[in-house]
């Protein structure tokens, strides 16, 4: 028998012009997902400083991460925190300035506009701000703290308030969500809330039975993103900590990140420290691994609780 | 695909990436073949940023162009070691032939990893007798277990500046010269805001985050040794170290505690800018280098200055005068093409005397070769000679070179925050666990 059967080579064809179409994507996908990662976690099994050949180490880098290097369990303690309490108040304080706003009947557009526009201060500029903001010594919160007769923190220099220190951060930029959740609140249908008025539904309930289900998509995504951006949180914890530390001029200065006590300490400034300061990719590859497991157990989790509350919202 | 199959693919794959990362490897060539006759241009990248330095840099590079006028100078200044490393590593047209950097700390590391080329067989080409030319404390930290990766340019010695205003108000005479003069002196110049919350003043701040007093210029007033015969980390074999830990958390202590220094010292100005806290008279000491005094000059400071060695324990009374030193370092990029023309630049920049004396006197640092420092055209205030003397003291030292470069220093760093603050309860167990770090660390980084 000679020449393709006619079904089979049309659907050749068609398999062909699928991944000439796809083409683009998995190029990108490859180059900058696959071979990066694939890459990583080679290298995590090697010693490696860039300017030796990589050579093979085993699991050195591994042990050395989990059990001899003294700055990843309080990176990981302080990333988990930052995803647990950061996102879960950046979301909660999102929401419920959006509530107020689209509850305001007068001069929403001032409102809108003045919480919106911290979100687009440089995230440097931002944190040089509340360290003025909150220095212990010359701040003015602080001041006002102590002239109502309220103890005054140490905020950035004592490790107890730091990240609650960084969290007010967080949520002074939380202008980003809030017009997030507005344009949802609006879109929640109005006759549901008439409805539930007729029945006697007070606000609380109308919020749990109605608001909730019909904005749960949003939420998600807000939580989604806010877990990956606390996964990656870096410039704000370590410009905090170095101005605090009082290290911030002289190229000739070693700085560790985490000033107070590592209380400031991320993992992805780990990942920076481990292969842009000490040179031991190995062990930075270690360590950015870890950080993405993490981020895709934390999405996977969010994301099968997802389909829940969708249902819930149907 | 077979399970089989796919394995074998994802073998080939790994291997192939493999192959692809090994070979974007940079290596650094051992010698240099270039002609240094030949017309080239020199990508030279150091730290200094403030205009005056620039200038000074600049001056002195027109003065080697005039020179060597088949080499051309392309100079960068205003680079963190962190980039310097980075470009190191990409390599390029565009990375550095030459390099100086601030952080005598990183020379382990530098020289470890083969980033700058060995100078010894350059010096040896040249003529040029290391031993006769350096002062014996700054080769030993611009190589590392006999590559003599970089030379010293210029150095640092760290030393006490005063306010002698403050002093003749305070009924003090001279500076101290012991740790307990030190800290009854630190004391009496101590006084209280109106609140009695804060201070108008504080003698000195203690604390390890109050810009250069760090824990390694106070080790070397107790003449502490980082590390032993057997190359192993000698923090809780040598008892000086605790000792120095505990003098320093005693004068913490003494001056109000941890808590209401750091709140103070949050108050203070950056370190390099005017409102440094000594120009503004909100610390009457500091621990500092150098420049300090001058630079205090410069602002416009109110009262007068004084400059004295570091005190040392009172047990060590009769080695006052010593002090820590380091400095800045220059070295060659062992992957350049220009290693003959770059030993050059590097060669007038580190040996030339009239060069080293034009540079010190133009930026107020140390001078790094025997006879710079004995030239008649050295400017030397009253303030400088304290400094020049803390340098040329037998007893003065610095902290070695290390493979992890200087992670060992930070590590201890570490645990000196914890004592200071008072969260150690058992100093040598913790130095112990420290030394246990270090090893690790060093170990690792070979």
């Amino acid at each position: 028998m000679t020449g393709a059967h006619p079904l089979r080579s049309k659907r050749r064809r068609s398999a062909l012009r699928t991944a000439a179409f796809l083409s683009p994507w998995l190029i990108g996908f490859a180059v900058f997902f696959v071979y990066p990662l694939l890459s990583t976690l080679y290298f995590s099994f090697t010693r490696y400083d860039g300017f030796r050949q990589p050579a093979f180490n085993g699991l050195d880098n591994w042990s050395y991460v989990f059990t001899d290097y003294p700055l990843f369990w309080p990176a990981m303690r302080n990333t988990l925190w930052l995803v647990l309490v950061m996102v879960t108040c950046r979301v909660a304080f999102g929401l419920g300035i959006g509530l107020l706003i689209t509850k305001i009947k007068t001069g929403t557009g001032i409102f809108r506009t003045l919480f919106y526009l911290p979100y687009l201060a440089p995230p440097v500029a931002a944190t040089l701000a509340f360290v003025f903001l909150l220095n212990p010594g010359t701040g003015p919160v602080n001041t006002l703290l102590d002239a109502v007769g309220l103890p005054t923190p140490g905020w950035f220099t004592d490790a107890d308030w730091s990240k609650p220190a960084l969290t007010a951060l967080a949520l002074w930029g939380v202008g980003d969500l809030m017009v997030i959740f507005m344009a949802a609140l609006l879109d929640v249908p109005k006759e549901q809330y008439e409805a539930a008025e007729l029945d006697g539904a007070g606000a609380w309930a109308r919020f749990r039975h109605i608001t909730l289900p019909n904005i749960s998509p949003i939420i998600m995504f807000a939580v989604v993103t806010g877990v990956i951006q606390a996964m990656q949180y870096y410039a704000q914890p370590l410009v905090a900590g170095k101005v605090a530390a009082g290290v911030i001029g002289g190229s000739g200065q070693q700085f560790e990140p985490g000033y107070p006590d590592k209380s400031t300490l991320t993992l992805p400034q780990l990942v920076y420290n481990l292969g842009f300061q000490r040179f031991d990719y190995g062990t930075a590859c270690v360590v950015a691994l870890v950080l993405f497991a993490l981020s895709m157990a934390f999405t996977a989790l969010l994301m099968r609780r997802r389909g829940g509350l969708i249902g819930a919202g149907e | 695909m077979p399970r089989t199959g796919r394995l074998t693919t994802a073998t080939a794959v790994l291997a192939a990436i493999s192959a692809l990362a090994t070979a974007c490897t940079g290596q650094g060539a051992d010698t240099a073949s270039d002609d240094p006759k030949a017309d080239v241009t020199l990508n030279f990248w150091h730290g200094w940023s403030a205009p005056s330095e620039a200038k000074a840099i600049e001056e002195n590079i027109a003065r080697f162009e005039k020179a060597h006028p088949n080499i051309k100078v392309q100079v960068t200044g205003n680079m963190t070691d962190d980039k310097i490393n980075q470009a190191l590593r990409a390599g390029g047209d565009k990375a550095p032939d030459v390099v100086s950097s601030f952080t005598t700390d990183s020379v382990g590391k530098f020289c470890n990893s083969r980033a700058f080329a060995d100078l010894n067989p350059f010096l040896a080409k040249s003529g040029v007798d290391k031993t006769k030319v350096f002062p014996k404390t700054l080769l030993a930290y611009t190589e590392f277990d006999g590559n003599q990766c970089t030379l010293p340019l210029l150095h640092d010695a760290y030393g006490l500046v005063y306010n002698k205003t403050a002093f003749a108000a305070a009924g003090i005479t001279e500076p101290p010269k012991t740790w307990s003069q030190f800290t009854e002196v630190a004391q009496k110049l101590t006084k209280a805001d109106a609140s009695g919350h804060s201070y108008e003043q504080v003698g000195l701040m203690p604390t390890f985050h109050g810009y250069e007093t760090k824990p390694t210029r106070l080790a070397a007033q107790w003449g502490a040794t980082y590390f032993g015969a057997d190359g192993r980390s000698n923090l809780a074999g040598d008892p000086a170290f605790a000792k120095m830990l505990s003098a320093q958390k005693d004068l913490v202590d003494k001056l109000g505690g941890y808590e209401k220094l750091e709140r103070f010292r949050n108050t203070f100005g950056d370190e390099w800018s005017a409102e440094h806290p000594f120009h503004t008279g909100q610390v009457a000491m500091q621990i500092d280098g150098e420049w300090r005094a001058s630079m205090a000059k410069e602002a416009g400071v109110p009262f007068e200055i004084g400059t004295a060695p570091l005190p040392v324990p009172d047990e060590q009374a009769a080695d006052y005068g010593k002090g820590y030193l380091a400095g800045t370092i220059m070295g060659i990029a062992a992957g350049g093409k220009k290693q003959n023309a770059a030993w050059e630049l590097v060669k007038y920049m580190t040996t030339d005397t009239e060069a080293v004396v034009a540079f010190a006197n133009a930026i107020h640092n140390i001078p790094s070769t025997f006879a710079a420092l004995e030239s008649p055209d050295l400017q030397v205030t009253p303030e400088f000679k304290t400094f020049l003397d803390i340098a040329r003291h037998p007893k003065s030292s610095t902290t070695p070179a290390k493979a992890d470069g200087g992670t060992y220093q930070l590590t201890f760093e570490d645990f000196a925050y914890g004592v200071e603050k008072g969260d150690v309860t058992d100093i040598p167990a913790g130095l112990a666990r420290t030394d246990r770090q270090i090893d690790t660390d060093i170990a690792k980084a070979k």
